[in-house]
Parts: C-alpha cells; sequence; structure tokens
C-alpha cells in the first residue's frame, strides 16, 4: 500500500477555503512602480466616497522589478525635448510604436522623478567643479535646478538600493493600510454580466491562508509586471533565480487582460539583453559613464569595426543612430559569437584606469589621485550592490575585481515586456486630445483614442508599466507617472458611469473551486504513488514550467538556437503549448505557495503562446538580435511596417491577428 | 539555498504575528517552521537574491551562499542597511576584503510627502497632481 504523501510547504491548502466577497469602486492590482503610482494619485481626484482597493502578490516595500533597488533612473527628459525622446524610442523600437503614448509619458515622467527625490530618494549631482556627488550631498534638488549625473541623454544616476520603498511609503499613506491587501495573488479578471465588453471584478488567493478573493469593482488597473521564466533560462540549476527580470513575474498582466478580450499589441516584441554573462548584472552604467568597450575573443573592438558598420547599413534607417538599437547591437554580437569570435569581453578595467590616466595627465598630485580611485571604485561597485548584488557575489567568488580584469557579456534568455527595451503589451488608447490621431475605424484595435488615457479596449480596465504596449522606454519612473495618468482616468470613467452596477456572471462558489482546482486534484490524488512529486494523475508546477521552457527554448527561438526560428518551428511550438495548456489542468498543489506556482504557470502558457502566435503572424525578422526568422530573415518595412495586435474573445475563444497602421506624430525627416 | 538562516541567530521573531523575512520576501520564499521556529527558504532556485531578507531581518541570521551553479565557493557579500545608509562588506574567495557605504534615503522614514488632502483640478484634462499646463507636440 502506497504511503500517503505529505505536501511540501508550511502553510498547507485545504479543500475549501473561505470566500471573501468585496465590493469596491476602483480595483488596483499590482504592487510595483506603476501600482505605486496610481495608488498615489487616485486619492487626488476620488471623491470622499469613492472605495479603492490595491491587491498586492507580494508586499509593496518590496515588490516590482524595483524591489531590490536601481542605481539609475532612465528616463529623465529634463533639458531635452520630449519629441527628441519619443524619436529615441521609436529607433530602439524599429519604428513600430505609438508616439502618442511614448510622447505622453515623455511630458508626465519629470513630475514623477521630482517626486522620488523629495520623497527621500538619493539622486547623484554634479558640483561646479562637474565632479560627481551622491546623492545624500548637500545640493539643489532637481525642483531648484540642480543638474543630475547623466550617464546617457536619458539617465540620471541614484543611490537606488531603498528606491521602491521610498515610493510604496507614500503609495501606502495616500490608499491607507485598510485599502491594501498584501499577498493575495489575483488570478482572473471578470467580466459583467449585463454589459457587454465592460470590467466588473477580479478573483484570486491568498499566499498564507486558506481565502480566496472575489472582488466585484467598477474599474481596475491591472499593472503586475512582465513575464520572466518563459524562455529556458541559461541557468537551469540555482542560478535559474538570477533572472535579469524579478522571477516572479509571470506574464499574469497580459493573460489576465487577454483573456477578458483586451487587444494585445506587438507580443513578437521580447528582450534579450546582453549582461554580465551570468550574474546578469547592468552594463548601462559601464557602458555610458564609464565609456567601457567590448572586445570579442579576438581583442577586437568590434562594434566600431568597418564590418559593423557594413552590417548596420542593411537595417536603415535604424542602423543610423549614433546609438544603436539595442537588438542591432545584440545583432552584432551574435554575428561574433556564431562566427566562433567568442567570448565578448567587457574591458571593465581599460575604462577605469583611463579616468585614473586622465586625472594624473591633467596633473593630479599621488594623494588626490588616491581619493579619486576610491570613489571611481565605489562608483562601481555600487552599480551592483544596488540592483543586482548576485553579480557581485559571482566577482566575490571568482576573486574578479572589475578594476583590474574585464568580464563577459553574454545575451541572456528572452524575456517579455513592455517597459524596458521591449515594448509587447496591451493596445490602450491614448490622451483624448487633439494631438493623438483620429483613426475612423470601427475597432477600438485600430484606434488611438477612444475616450479614457490608458484604458485597454475593454471598458474600465486599465493598465501601465509593462503591461502598455508599443511604448517602451518608460523604465522605473515612466511606469510610475502611467500608474498616475491610469488614476485620474479611473475616477473620471466612475464619474461618467454613475448608474453601473458590477454584476458577476460567475457565482463566488464557482470561482472558489476553479481557483483551488489544483489542491482538490492533488488531495484526491496524492496517494497513488510513494513519491510526491511523482504521480500518475498530476504534474508539480515546477514540471511543468520546465516543459514549457523546453519547447519555447527549442522552437521558439532561445539561446539553444541562438534565437533563430521559423514558421514550421513556431507551429510545432504552438502544438506543444496546446498540449501543454490541456496538462495544466492537471497541475497539483498541497499548499499556498505550490497554488501560487500553478496559477503563474497558467499565467505563463498564455503569455508565452501570444508571443509565438504574433512571431507566426510577422512574416519578417523586424528584431535581429532579439529572435530571427530564417524564412523571413530581412526587415520588411513595406510590407510590415505596422503594429500586429491580436485579440482574444472571450465567448468564442477564438484568436484573431491583425496588422494595425503606425501613425507619425513626430517629424519623420530626419528620422533621428 | 542562496539566502539561508544562521538557526544560531534566528529568533522565528519571536513568534510575532510577521515574521520579517516571509513578510518581506517577493517571490513567497522564506517561510518560518512552526515546531523548530525557525525561517527557512523554501525553494532556493527561485530566490533572485535580491537581499530584501537580509536586509530586513532583525537578527542579521540571514545570508546569501551564492549561486551553486555558477559561483565558487568562499565569497561572500553582506550588507548593514540603517534608515540612511547601507554598508556592503565584499568578501572575496582569496580572502580580499572591501567595503562600501552608500546612502539609500535622504528623509526620515515616514516622512514621504503622500500630498494628503490635496486635490486635483479638472477631471476633464490630462494635467496631474502638482502638474501646470501640458506640452503638445
Amino acid at each position: 500500500m502506497a504511503l500517503p504523501n505529505k505536501p511540501q510547504g508550511e502553510l498547507l491548502a485545504v479543500t475549501d477555503p473561505e470566500i471573501v466577497e468585496m465590493e469596491v469602486d476602483a480595483l488596483i492590482v499590482g504592487g510595483g512602480m506603476a501600482a505605486c503610482g496610481t495608488a498615489f494619485e487616485i486619492k487626488k481626484w476620488a471623491p470622499e466616497d469613492m472605495k479603492i482597493l490595491l491587491v498586492d502578490k507580494a508586499a509593496l516595500e518590496r515588490s516590482g522589478a524595483v524591489a531590490q533597488g536601481l542605481s539609475a533612473i532612465n528616463t529623465y527628459v529634463g533639458e531635452n525635448p520630449i519629441k527628441d525622446y519619443v524619436k529615441m524610442v521609436r529607433n530602439d523600437l524599429m519604428g513600430v510604436v505609438r508616439e502618442d503614448l511614448i510622447y505622453d509619458c515623455g511630458r508626465h515622467v519629470d513630475e514623477s522623478v521630482k517626486l522620488f527625490e523629495e520623497w527621500g530618494l538619493p539622486i547623484w549631482k554634479r558640483n561646479e567643479e562637474g565632479e560627481t556627488m551622491d546623492g545624500a550631498k548637500p545640493a539643489p534638488t532637481l525642483r531648484e535646478g540642480g543638474t543630475p549625473v547623466r550617464t546617457g541623454k536619458w539617465q540620471i544616476m541614484i543611490n537606488g538600493e531603498s528606491y521602491k520603498c521610498i515610493v510604496a511609503e507614500p503609495a501606502k499613506t495616500a490608499l491607507g493600510d485598510d485599502n491594501i491587501l498584501e499577498r493575495v495573488f489575483i488570478v482572473k479578471l471578470l467580466l459583467d454580466k449585463n454589459k457587454p465588453n465592460q470590467i466588473a471584478g477580479a478573483a484570486g488567493f491568498s499566499t498564507r491562508e486558506n481565502k480566496v478573493y472575489v472582488i466585484k469593482c467598477k474599474t481596475a488597473c491591472v499593472a503586475c509586471g512582465g513575464a520572466v521564466n518563459i524562455f529556458r533560462p541559461r541557468s537551469t540549476g540555482e542560478g535559474k533565480g538570477r533572472a535579469w527580470y524579478p522571477i516572479w513575474n509571470a506574464g499574469s498582466t497580459y493573460t489576465m487582460c487577454a483573456q477578458v478580450g483586451a487587444t494585445l499589441t506587438m507580443m513578437e516584441n521580447r528582450f534579450t539583453p546582453s549582461r554580465f554573462k551570468d550574474g546578469y548584472g547592468p552594463v548601462g552604467a559601464w557602458f555610458l559613464l564609464f565609456k567601457a568597450k567590448v572586445s570579442n575573443g579576438l581583442g577586437e573592438f568590434y562594434a566600431g569595426g568597418d564590418a559593423a558598420k557594413e552590417e548596420l547599413q542593411k537595417y536603415m534607417p535604424y542602423g543610423a543612430s549614433p546609438v544603436t538599437p539595442t537588438c542591432l547591437r545584440n545583432h552584432l554580437m551574435l554575428n561574433e559569437l556564431k562566427a566562433g569570435r567568442g567570448p565578448i569581453f567587457m574591458a571593465t578595467d581599460v575604462a577605469l584606469n583611463a579616468f585614473l590616466e586622465e586625472k594624473r595627465a591633467a596633473g593630479m598630485d599621488e594623494k588626490s589621485l588616491k581619493k579619486f580611485w576610491k570613489h571611481l571604485e565605489s562608483e562601481a561597485w555600487e552599480d551592483f550592490l544596488d540592483m543586482s548584488v548576485g553579480q557581485a557575489g559571482l566577482w566575490a567568488g571568482m576573486n574578479v575585481e572589475p578594476e583590474k580584469v574585464g568580464s563577459e557579456i553574454m545575451p541572456t534568455e528572452p524575456y517579455m515586456l513592455g517597459s524596458h527595451s521591449g515594448c509587447c503589451g496591451i493596445w490602450c488608447s491614448g490622451p483624448d486630445e487633439d494631438w493623438v490621431p483620429d483613426v475612423q475605424n470601427d475597432s477600438r484595435a485600430h484606434k488611438y483614442k477612444w475616450g479614457y488615457n490608458r484604458m485597454t479596449t475593454v471598458d474600465g480596465l486599465f493598465t501601465a508599466g509593462d503591461g502598455v504596449g508599443a511604448s517602451g522606454h518608460k523604465f522605473s519612473s515612466g511606469s510610475h507617472a502611467e500608474g498616475r495618468i491610469c488614476a485620474k482616468q479611473m475616477v473620471k470613467f466612475c464619474r461618467d458611469n454613475p448608474d453601473f452596477t458590477p454584476e458577476l456572471k460567475q457565482t463566488p462558489q464557482e470561482l472558489a473551486d476553479e481557483i483551488y482546482a489544483p489542491v482538490k486534484r492533488f488531495y484526491e490524488f496524492q496517494g497513488a504513488s510513494t513519491a510526491v512529486d511523482i504521480n500518475p494523475n498530476y504534474i508539480k508546477p515546477s514540471g511543468l514550467m520546465m516543459r514549457l521552457m523546453k519547447a519555447t527554448d527549442e522552437y521558439g527561438g532561445g539561446v539553444a538556437t541562438y534565437y533563430m526560428t521559423s514558421g514550421k518551428l513556431l507551429n510545432m511550438c504552438l502544438d506543444l503549448l496546446e498540449l501543454l495548456r490541456e496538462d495544466s489542468e492537471k497541475m497539483a498543489a498541497g499548499d499556498l505557495h505550490g497554488l501560487m506556482r500553478c496559477w503563474e504557470n497558467y499565467h505563463r502558457i498564455w503569455c508565452v503562446e501570444t508571443h509565438i502566435r504574433h512571431m507566426e503572424f510577422r512574416k519578417e525578422s523586424r528584431y535581429p538580435g532579439f529572435y530571427y526568422r530564417s524564412d523571413f530573415p530581412g526587415i520588411d518595412d513595406e510590407n510590415w511596417k505596422c503594429f500586429v495586435n491580436s485579440t482574444f474573445d472571450p465567448e468564442t475563444k477564438e484568436w484573431k491577428c491583425e496588422k494595425v497602421d503606425v501613425v507619425n506624430m513626430i517629424e519623420t525627416e530626419p528620422w533621428i | 539555498m542562496p539566502t539561508y538562516v544562521d538557526p544560531s541567530k534566528c529568533d522565528g521573531c519571536k513568534g510575532g504575528d510577521k515574521t520579517a523575512c516571509m513578510y518581506i520576501c517577493p517571490n513567497d520564499l522564506m517561510v518560518l517552521n512552526k515546531e523548530t521556529m525557525l525561517a527557512y527558504n523554501q525553494e532556493p532556485d527561485g530566490c533572485w537574491e535580491c537581499y530584501s531578507c537580509v536586509k530586513i531581518c532583525p537578527q542579521g541570521a540571514i545570508f546569501c551562499r551564492h549561486y551553486d551553479d555558477i559561483v565558487p565557493l568562499g565569497g561572500q557579500v553582506h550588507p548593514m542597511r540603517s534608515a540612511d545608509s547601507i554598508m556592503w562588506t565584499v568578501k572575496f574567495r582569496n580572502g580580499n576584503m572591501k567595503r562600501f557605504k552608500f546612502p539609500v534615503r535622504t528623509t526620515a522614514e515616514g516622512a514621504a510627502n503622500a500630498y494628503v488632502g490635496e486635490r486635483g483640478a479638472s477631471l476633464d484634462d490630462e494635467a496631474l497632481l502638482l502638474e501646470g499646463e501640458l506640452p503638445t507636440p
């Protein structure tokens, strides 16, 4: 007779969870930069009696992509014209972007950054001698005209270890602790029973108690980040945890919105960052602040060579930018690796010593030189200690001191996101202003505005940050600003729809049964095997995730094939995903942590399926260096300089993929 | 591991209603074993090494043993965080040490102005709190 199996985990699940029903006006799903922006802003517009609730899978103080900290704010427009920001984003994302959304982000983002500084975030400044000072030194604030330390044109340096704690604090204060639910994972959005295409609520569960939450709302902002662990990572052991993007982002934003019919855009876009190998530490400051160069295995600085220039000529006008688009930088690196001219090395030592030599040549005395070196070394290490401690840990274990020896750079596994150098996400309305293109079409999937800024194609459903598609390069600050934009619009939506009372299609019990299905399965079948992880009737979430990542890696253009795929391979991938989706209903969990992992997997599978479907639809290789289609290897601006939008019909369960026109609002001559 | 708990230092947050590491971990990894009253990392290969638990632990009981499939043993990076700064100690495999101190916050904890009670002007334009007239292209 089989031995009884015990579920792993400290917080065991039961088969009949308590059901908590709530009703609010505005629901905020997520707890990262965008959601904190919404939480801060919404009370400034909401009537006194408006009920608002924020629900976060983690704890607001350290949730989202900025949980660990950051060493820079990558979007601060400052002295630059906003149109130049639009041009930069447009070129980096190969021409297919929503310029209205980007411009709009550009005109709000600085206010968020000034608030961060006011709240206590230390922002580096330059003194009158042009030297860099950390953000705690007395200096005029940005509001007072202080000079931030620019690395690139758009980035400013910060002492950002506590960035997220600082941003979360006023978000919490503004909303009030009673209006925040932490450790509750929203897994499904719910449509209204009577009014078509109208959001009416959401359902999820606590990861601390056996409770299912069914929350009715008139409007919702869903901002829970991008998607990680969707392609097989380069490290498959413990190092799998050292994902470049936050490992807890499971594509929930895209999946939950798509499932209620929100149109998605540019889901074929992905981000494949090139980072320090294995530790995935940031390279931005090394490139921009310390002016470091990368060489191939032959010691050649290939990116500045004639072969690279010639290669970039194939991708005009994008390749002509003084800052080569991120995907094309990857493309040049991949060409070196594929030709056997690896490894790619960043000469961190050369870069830092060049600063020292410059000071020495300018006549700096030895004592001052020593002090300067200490300062420089400290700045270099802070870049990692603020935001990627794992990289510092790797160097400590490898005896690597970056001021003495260079380090290897490697393109990572792909990620899906909409706020960094990627632009997949949800198709949203732009601002309701005259300058936003007024496209005449019956379908919102082709229009640029329909009354409420950042509202998805579903009434009352908003998104921000990684959620908003076709408008990358928002980063932390732009995501916060976008969350603030949503806040005001959600209040406006409620004001304009005073008679709407949400009613759900499903009963709370039906929702609880669906959400707790993996628990029921576990307890039903656990006796069929002597080992808790191997059972003919169920699979554990960790195994299912590995199967997903194997399929995408091998067929969907992962690291296994140097990001190469084809129509044939993509269709095979879709077949595998269909089987996977069927089997996902056989996932089992005996504890609350495991139940969370099951639902993250449901989200991942859906999210990746949209990615593969979009890549299959787009018959070109728009982002060389992020992924390639061997059957359509080049960029085809004539046929494919367009958005790919897709919509899932919640009634018929059918997908529709379509081309949508790109309208330029900012001059295209000159392009950059 | 990546983060691990030193049993000689962990006090299970004295059985309070909030175990600090469990409260803060963004990936729901840190849990309290109620029999031993000691916390542990329940899913080491899901650890981002974000150090949220290390920084918050009131007993200084949590450390990182860096990813075993990537990092040779012997090195360790460990912080001490206060309300306004953080001190990092980087210990290399070969015994070398480096120390760095960085500011983390310029205001007192709890002092961030949430602008409670402030109201925006008109719901029918795009300006957010504190913003004046917005530019257009």
